[in-house]
């Protein structure tokens, strides 16, 4: 408490304290949305760096991991709306040497670019909700949405996805 | 089809999916940060805040001015945002 007060009093000691604490954590949210770790890099100093600015509005008494989430997502959805396809990976998963690897590797890029074509909003409900096993609520804390707004972007972002599989032959 | 028929339709496939997706893009438990980025942090704090470009003053006089001079736009305004 007399860290986050201090923050808010604008000490940059406090501010360096509270950064070590939790870039690591700030950073491993970062790189599950953008999936490319520079980026991710970039991200977690630009989202510190918001908050050093913003210190004055931070109430002491308030949550202060869930204020830099929600910063910390909201610049990962614009650097993903400015990156738009094709989706960095973070490790290229290589195809399985099997007969049909071929065809493996067209459903995957498939599947990637039909990934990439889903709308920013609900890709990152999609991919941190099927791929990263996030709970919804955390979902809708970090975005700042309800929960019924997390269902209904996941329920829409599978429909969308299966549409545009199923019109390029893919069943999932 | 009954509904909880249908339901369990509808989960399997879901899973299905959660598993295709899961294949192509491997989920991410524990990336670990390799290197402090508190240098980093220190170089941006000096770097001098971003200026806004001259276009989104423009912008914004543009809109300011066109809700002034004709409200009745304003309606359209706010569908479009």
């Amino acid at each position: 408490m007399e860290l986050l007060k201090r923050f808010a009093e604008g000490d940059l000691d406090a501010f360096e304290e509270l950064f070590r604490q939790c870039q690591g954590d700030v950073y491993r949210w970062i790189v599950r949305i953008v999936r490319d770790p520079a980026a991710a890099e970039d991200l977690t100093v630009e989202t510190f760096w918001r908050v050093h600015r913003a210190h004055a509005q931070f109430h002491p008494d308030g949550n202060f991991v869930a204020w830099i989430r929600r910063i910390a997502t909201n610049l990962a959805l614009d650097h993903l709306r400015r990156v738009r396809p094709p989706l960095p990976l973070l490790e290229d998963v290589p195809a399985k040497e099997k007969p049909d690897a071929v065809v493996q590797q067209e459903v995957r890029k498939t599947i990637l670019r039909a990934f990439a074509e889903l709308p920013v909003r609900l890709r990152i409900v999609v991919q941190l909700g099927l791929i990263e096993d996030e709970s919804y609520k955390e979902i809708a804390d970090s975005l700042g949405i309800s929960l019924a707004a997390v269902k209904l972007r996941m329920f829409r972002g599978v429909r969308a996805l299966r549409k545009n599989l199923d019109q390029q032959g893919v069943r999932p | 089809m009954r509904g909880d028929d249908l339901k369990d339709s509808a989960q399997g496939e879901f899973d299905k999916l959660r598993k295709r997706l899961r294949e192509v893009f491997p989920t991410l438990r524990q990336p670990e940060l390799r290197r402090d980025l508190w240098p980093d942090m220190l170089r941006r704090l000096e770097r001098p805040q971003d200026r806004v470009p001259w276009f989104d003053w423009a912008l914004l006089a543009f809109t300011v001015a066109v809700v002034i001079f004709y409200p009745a736009l304003i309606p359209a305004l706010l569908y479009q945002l």
